[in-house]
């Protein structure tokens, strides 16, 4: 058995607790951070029933970003790879005329992250080691009238992610940017989601695994999203403009 | 949206209901009727199929283990291949398992499952010691068989009718070994194939695969597998790796010819009258899970499984005139699985009681309904039983005829108002 911890961020949402599962499965002990912590007591038990690991539960809030530097400092072992799952899709209509909704999408999506992410990036490249995954979303790819303030928050954060891959490729610190597109989650459980390229949480993590083990960079899931998005990517802006997708 | 059960037949639209708590599930309840649970989509026909499904897999969280009893608490949703997955290692194995480990928890108590032991230890609600569940009027039960004995009665092999199971403590086996030591005998007849199945009685593991296509005088040839845990201390145990079928096979592709060719091989590829093997848990309890679709071999139409159970003093007559009128009827079966049973217990639609029972698969066609229209007419000739988990077609006067609790489990839900909140296709069907 190993004796390496992965710290969640988010780690309530649908996508963490199948990361969280898929890393005990392979050995590792968890640190989960979240801000509602009562939830997390029951996916702790039920990962130390399925696996013999540690899994420690940690208050963690994404908008006070005044103690980030101390939520790092309290963890009692310092993590070998860190995984940020959190996301707040928010209402764009709502977004469009309550600022203080925008902010929340931005400052859930981006700000936040990239507050705890400095933080915990600086302690990696010190200790020349260690592995960072952020989820992001193939809405950041493109701007679309639809949620485009989340998605910008998101495209922020992909490109802060390879940004950060860049500087710490020679401290031997692997970052990995991932863009699911659907999942069927507490997060889109409202919306009538095309089942083929809808990909549930449990195989989000197994790539997500799988790609970090590999050491790849990107990870689009399900796959074919990768080729979605290059499509819509390439087409003009004269003629995307015009469109409701 | 459009699930599935395993026969792939028959295929309806229903509304399916998520649900993140129980408060949820309680306003579901309260506003929709005709729902039904839905597990992992194995049960073969229609019971768990309506215009209302709620969706169970999710709930798939281990609660407890408490390691000096082996007792596991589980949700409903959490299906005996992770219990496997996490804990044969461990040491430890279920008590009672069916042919397939992809079921969940909450369908394996709905269809009080068996398995090749039942003729030693009896149904999967016989390990259960109790189970939460949530009534139509959105009350949650803690049932023990001494605290509700009729709440268990009804849903312990009640299909899914009484209410919504949401957790379940049961009790675990312990097992020294991942490998089982099999002895596999082969039978001429069905008279031997009798002798065989007491002579080895006392083996806790047993089931027989029968060449149903097999005549006259072979009628009823088997290949019968006993077994027992070894005790070799390899608790070593890893997924195996499953096959995948990816798309539906062409429905001629299964035809009287490959299933002949299929049943002959079979037969054949075992020379000795009496061979051992050291086979683990996959290879002996599970062999079709192997191939993870393999429902899709017998194409879009889908397939049908018959299985029925004769009172042991009267097997004998009726398999023989069954397995004739099968042989006749030309319709081979690609698997054929013959089982020793014991004792009834007493839950209202339990399928198992002591005797014999015959599984056999069908592609569905006019021309098999009618066969098993045949069959149901000698079934009931011998005081026998169907299993509903299989169904999808048995007729409400057959179906009565075979389970003489059955009015005690209609009124019991009609008193408790389950009647109109939980059915499914099969329950309107067969009127329970």
């Amino acid at each position: 058995m190993r004796d390496e911890y992965v710290l969640i961020l988010g780690a309530n949402s649908d996508i963490a607790i199948e990361i969280a599962r898929e890393y005990a499965k392979n050995g590792y002990n968890l640190y989960l951070a979240s801000r509602n912590i009562n939830n997390l007591k029951k996916i702790t038990k039920d990962i130390e029933i399925r696996n013999k690991v540690k899994v420690e539960i940690f208050k963690f809030d994404v908008l006070d970003f005044e103690q980030h530097e101390n939520f790092y400092n309290s963890l009692p072992k310092k993590p070998i790879g860190v995984i940020s799952a959190i996301g707040y899709l928010g209402e764009q209509k709502k977004a469009e005329k309550d600022f203080k909704e925008c902010k929340k999408i931005i400052d859930t999506n981006y700000t936040g992250i990239v507050s705890i992410l400095n933080i915990i990036a600086n302690d990696f490249e010190k200790r020349k080691k260690g592995f960072i995954i952020g989820i992001s979303s193939v809405a950041g790819d493109r701007g679309r009238k639809s949620n485009y303030i989340y998605g910008s928050a998101k495209s922020g954060f992909t490109t802060y992610l390879s940004g950060l891959r860049n500087r710490l490729f020679n401290s031997n610190v692997h970052v990995l940017t991932v863009k699911p597109g659907f999942v069927a989650t507490k997060m889109t459980k409202d919306l009538e989601l095309p089942k083929n390229l809808t990909a549930l949480p449990e195989e989000v993590a197994k790539d997500i695994f799988r790609a970090q083990q590999k050491g790849k960079d990107i990870l689009y899931t399900k796959w074919i999203w990768k080729w979605i998005m290059c499509v819509i990517i390439h087409i003009p802006e004269k003629i995307f403009k015009r469109l409701s997708i | 949206m459009n699930l599935l059960s395993w026969g792939m037949y028959p295929k309806i639209n229903s509304k399916v209901f998520d649900f993140y708590n129980e408060e949820e599930l309680r306003l579901i309840i309260e506003k929709y009727n005709k729902l039904i649970p839905y597990g992992n989509g194995r049960s073969y026909g229609d019971s768990a199929l309506s215009e209302n499904i709620i969706y169970m897999k999710k709930h798939n969280y281990f609660l407890n283990f408490d390691e000096n009893r082996g007792i596991l608490h589980v949700e409903a949703g959490v299906l005996l291949s992770e219990i496997l997955e996490y804990f044969v290692s461990r040491g430890w194995f279920l008590e009672v398992t069916p042919g397939t480990k992809l079921i969940t928890i909450g369908g394996a108590i709905a269809s009080d499952v068996h398995g090749k032991n039942h003729h030693k230890v009896g149904c999967f609600s016989e390990f259960v010691e109790e189970f939460r569940i949530m009534l139509p009027d959105g009350e949650i039960i803690n049932c023990t068989k001494e605290s509700y004995p009729d709440l268990w009665k009804a849903t312990c092999g009640g299909m899914g009718l009484t209410g919504v199971i949401l957790d379940a403590k049961i009790k675990l086996k312990r097992i020294n070994s991942k490998n089982i030591n099999q002895i596999t005998i082969k039978t001429k007849n069905l008279r031997e194939t009798f002798e065989a199945f007491e002579k080895y009685k006392d083996y806790p593991y047993s089931v027989a695969w029968i060449d149903c296509l097999a005549k006259k005088e072979n009628i009823g040839r088997c290949l019968l597998m006993v077994g027992d845990f070894a005790d070799d201390g390899d608790l070593l145990y890893k997924e195996p790796k499953k096959l995948n079928i990816p798309f539906t096979f062409p429905s001629f592709s299964l035809n009287s010819l490959s299933v002949r060719a299929f049943n002959y091989l079979y037969y054949n590829r075992i020379k000795d009258e009496i061979t051992q093997q050291k086979v683990d848990i996959d290879t002996f309890f599970y062999p079709l899970d192997a191939i993870y679709n393999w429902n899709r071999i017998y194409g879009k139409n889908g397939f049908t499984q018959y299985q029925f159970i004769l009172p042991k003093e009267k097997s004998y007559d009726g398999l023989e005139e069954i397995l004739m009128e099968i042989s006749k009827s030309g319709e081979g079966s690609f698997l054929a699985v013959l089982k020793l049973y014991g004792k009834e217990n007493e839950n209202w639609l339990s399928f198992p009681l002591e005797g014999y029972s015959l599984a056999l698969d069908f592609k569905i066609s006019n021309k098999v309904f009618e066969l098993l229209n045949k069959l149901d007419k000698i079934v009931l000739k011998y005081g026998g039983r169907i299993y509903l988990t299989k169904d999808v077609r048995v007729s409400k006067e057959v179906f009565e005829k075979g389970y003489p609790n059955i009015d005690k489990f209609r009124r019991f839900r009609k008193e408790n108002g389950m009647d109109i909140k939980f059915n499914s296709l099969q329950s309107r069907r067969v009127q329970i």
